[in-house]
């Protein structure tokens, strides 16, 4: 594919060898985001692309060719046959030591893939460990979405951080969070990734991976450039992340409401069955009627409890998590709107100061592939997000009815047994009379 | 399927337009009730078809109905302007419904103070009987949405309702069904009211209504009346308990289906800014919307179930009535009863002159001197009369008192009997509207399901 060799590693191709792949300079593939400059450049292995700050980016195949790589990828659905790497996140496990008292969850991986040296693994890691993995993500694949974590703080005395529902809340968002990263063709290859996979000890790089955090957040927010003007697509992205992030709010709402009018319901079915027991306390042919009807409210409303718990551990969780992504989203458009910011800036800057013609200095050469560059990642992060969030939704709407239609269907049974019992002994006494 | 009918009665009228309200409530995403099950209504059928086939005489030939309510307005007794509702009440005769000849009923109107003058009349003629009793005067138990408000029309259509129950309950009743003054309240529009005045009853009643309002010990109470009362005070109380807790239980499952709604209209305004979540999403949302609108039919539908409770919850009281003027008669028989005693041993001293009673009498008569020997032959003749009269007041108290705990004891009978029966059928009925909304429930959300997948 490329003279060079191919990059230290590429991800999965899925069913296609590599010859079967089309060349990135081919006619079918419309290479508009970069130019050939930068292709030169990593098929002699050069790694001339940096943050604006400076910090070379460390990535395991170069931006440009991972663009391209989304592009080829052509079913992000990947299913169990295609996928090379797995990973879980189970078993949480409470650790008590004298300085402080933490969770730490079992993370498993298996994988065929060369890049690491055994096929399994399986590591404890506790939410610090998330926590930074993020972060090195978020340094090292600036261009990126990087999908969110579950939220790090939680009041004291509000919340309570060891309580089942909480551990086990987190643990789904975790596990969620490793396998999109896992799932994702650039990300999944990160060596940071590996690590955290893999490694028994992370603790030596904590330190490092905040100091570089803050430097680079303080850069993005003090830039300053101003931005000319955002391509349509972007501003059709952040448009739409804003009524999204709108309607979610309200869909949590709804969500919130309907669980707190559902409890109240069942507040009063728990005081409406037993009243039917006592009447069947002091009948004689009535009694039997009368306690299957109270049975039957007592049966409809362990299911209606049930219902509410579950919408409350399982639905609202993840509409809230999903709140989060679009806030790493948000931050990825306003770290591309700054990237094209700067180099408008050097741009224009250039361009008034040329008397004659000399050539376009490389660094904002450098600007505008980073732009190019970045688009093109953002892109296709985008359309990989759009699909993982209808499929997410879809899933989550779906259990929603699922969850609701298994509770009517537990009141059916408990009614239909109820008239099947009654209406037995009335055409039995029908019969006799 | 329990069908118990073995006389094909013609469903009047108003039964028949509940029967279609009831299929055209099925709308689109609505379930279909298998053949099956059953439907409340036709629950309810099968009460009036059993009390028809009770066969009473006048319930064999004549068809009786309640067939609808107007509002008029009038002066009233005190010359003032008032709006009051009126019902129709519609007799035919047997013979011409099952022939087939759709003959015109004979008809005339009745408000509902007089259905409470005939019933008041048939409490203190029959005071054996447990009198049916009339649909409650005022909305009570109510939730919520349902108007507490006697002109409000679904409370005049459930007032209906009762008010042919109430007429059907005493037609098909072996002893009130001979009653004249029930006969000419059906058949009889003008004068009515001056005839049942002409019985007299209400002398009778002001007497009785003094008498259960005193407070009065009975001093050998009979075990099964005492427990009836009981059962009565016990079944007036569970009921009420039954009533209120289902009223506020259906004004919160109200708000669960109402802020269904919501998502309609937040699906539809996402879907707006999707490509290709959006039709999925649109069209769930739209039965999110006949989610959160189906409650309204499962709740009226319940508001029957609690009519019919409340028709043994006010049977209650009609029992305890029975109990109450039970222990009224014997009370009046143990008074006779003492009164004879007291009057012979007031002879047996004036005879044998000796004196075991205290009496003021006696004492005046040692201080003052004795009477007379002429005086005293008076006083005895007198107290021979006095213990005559006593004598046949008692037996007669007694006869009385036997003769109303052997009807009062058939009629408490009848009574349990026709309570278990329909207690029965309405909570069959109710579990078959539970199950009915359980089944709709399914669906609209098996819907949703579909078409979050095509999402």
């Amino acid at each position: 594919m490329s003279t060079g060799g191919t990059p230290r590693s590429l991800p999965s191709s899925g069913q296609k060898s590599l010859q079967d792949i089309s060349h990135p300079l081919s006619a079918e593939e419309a290479v508009r985001s970069c130019s050939p400059d930068i292709l030169n450049t990593n098929s002699t292995g050069e790694k001339d692309l940096s943050l604006p700050n400076g910090t070379p980016v460390d990535t395991s195949s170069p931006a440009s060719s991972s663009s391209l790589l989304n592009r080829l990828q052509l079913d992000d659905d990947l299913d169990g046959e295609t996928r090379d790497l797995f990973v879980t996140v189970d078993d949480p496990k409470k650790h008590v030591s004298t300085m402080e008292t933490y969770i730490t969850y079992r993370v498993c991986t298996k994988t065929s893939r060369t890049e690491f040296d055994l096929p399994e693994y399986s590591v404890r890691r506790r939410y610090q460990d998330f926590d930074w993995l993020r972060n090195k993500l978020e340094d090292s694949q600036p261009t990126h979405l990087i999908p969110p974590l579950p939220e790090k703080f939680v009041m004291k005395g509000v919340v309570d951080r060891f309580s089942e529902e909480f551990v086990e809340t987190r643990r789904k968002a975790l596990d969620k969070f490793l396998k999109r990263v896992a799932d994702h063709p650039v990300l999944s290859f990160n060596e940071h990734f590996n690590a955290f996979l893999s490694a028994k000890d992370l603790n030596k790089r904590q330190g490092l991976a905040l100091l570089t955090k803050m430097g680079e957040s303080v850069k993005y927010v003090t830039g300053g450039y101003k931005l000319r003007m955002r391509p349509v697509e972007f501003a059709a992205m952040s448009e739409y992340l804003d009524v999204f992030t709108q309607k979610l709010g309200t869909l949590d709402r709804i969500a919130q409401r309907i669980i707190k009018e559902q409890s109240e319901y069942l507040m009063e079915l728990r005081e409406y069955g037993p009243v039917y027991s006592s009447w069947a306390s002091f009948e004689g042919e009535l009694h039997e009627p009368l306690e299957g009807v109270a049975g039957c409210v007592s049966n409809c409303s362990s299911a209606l409890d049930e219902l509410t718990e579950d919408m409350s551990e399982e639905f609202l969780p993840v509409l809230r998590e999903y709140v989060l992504y679009i806030e790493s989203m948000k931050n990825v458009l306003k770290k591309r709107d700054q990237v094209q910011a700067e180099y408008e800036t050097k741009l224009e800057a250039v361009v008034f100061r040329e008397d004659k013609k000399t050539p376009v200095p490389t660094d904002v050469e450098k600007c505008q592939d980073r732009v190019e560059c970045f688009n093109a990642d953002l892109k296709a992060d985008w359309d990989r997000w759009q699909n993982n969030k209808r499929q997410d939704f879809r899933q989550l709407l779906m259990g929603m009815a699922d969850k609701n239609i298994q509770y009517y269907e537990k009141c059916l049974a408990a009614w239909e047994s109820l008239i099947l019992q009654l209406q037995d002994k009335q055409e039995a006494k029908c019969e006799t009379n | 399927m329990y069908v118990c009918t073995r006389e094909a009665v013609k469903v009047p009228k108003a039964q028949a337009r509940d029967l279609e309200t009831m299929a055209d409530s099925g709308s689109e995403d609505l379930a279909v009730i298998e053949n099956t099950d059953m439907t409340p209504s036709e629950s309810e059928n099968n009460l009036r078809n059993t009390m028809v086939e009770k066969g009473t005489s006048l319930l064999k030939k004549m068809e009786i109905s309640v067939a609808e309510a107007e509002k008029r307005t009038g002066k009233n007794t005190v010359n003032m302007q008032e709006t009051y509702t009126v019902y129709l009440i519609e007799t035919r005769p047997v013979d011409a419904a099952s022939e087939g000849n759709n003959s015109v009923p004979d008809s005339l109107w009745r408000r509902y103070s007089e259905f409470e003058l005939l019933r008041n009349y048939l409490l203190v003629t029959y005071p054996f009987v447990v009198v049916p009793p009339l649909p409650e005067k005022r909305a009570e138990f109510v939730w919520h949405k349902l108007s507490a408000d006697n002109m409000d029309p679904d409370f005049v259509e459930r007032r209906r309702v009762g008010l042919e129950n109430f007429l059907l309950r005493v037609a098909s009743h072996p002893v009130l069904s001979n009653d004249k003054i029930f006969y000419s309240f059906l058949t009889e529009e003008n004068g009515w009211k001056e005839t049942v005045f002409e019985t007299g009853f209400q002398a009778k009643a002001d007497s009785r209504l003094k008498a259960l309002n005193a407070i009065f010990r009975v001093k050998n109470p009979d075990k099964r009346f005492a427990e009836m009362k009981h059962y009565g005070d016990e079944l007036q109380s569970v009921i009420s308990q039954l009533l209120r807790v289902r009223a506020r239980a259906a004004d919160r499952l109200y708000g669960v289906y109402k802020v269904h709604g919501n998502y309609g209209r937040v699906f539809s305004e996402w879907s707006a800014i999707e490509k290709e979540m959006g039709d999925g999403l649109q069209s769930a949302g739209h039965h999110m919307d006949a989610y959160a609108a189906s409650v309204d039919d499962i709740l009226e539908e319940e508001e029957h179930y609690a009519d019919q409770l409340k028709e043994y919850l006010f049977y209650a009281d009609a029992l305890r009535a029975v109990c109450r003027k039970h222990e009224l008669i014997q009370y009046e028989m143990e008074m006779a009863a003492q009164d004879l005693i007291s009057k012979k041993q007031q002879r047996e001293e004036l005879v044998t002159g000796t004196v075991r009673t205290f009496s003021l009498k006696g004492m005046t008569s040692k201080l003052f001197g004795q009477e007379t020997p002429e005086q005293r032959d008076a006083k005895l003749k007198m107290l021979e009369t006095q213990i005559e009269e006593g004598e046949d007041l008692v037996k007669d108290k007694n006869t009385e008192c036997e003769e109303f705990v052997k009807s009062a004891w058939v009629d408490i009978d009848r009574f349990k009997e026709q309570k278990d029966h329909d207690l029965r059928e309405a909570l069959i009925s109710y579990a078959i509207m539970q199950i009915s909304m359980c089944k709709k429930g399914i669906q609209v959300w098996n819907n949703a399901k579909e078409c979050f997948s095509k999402m």
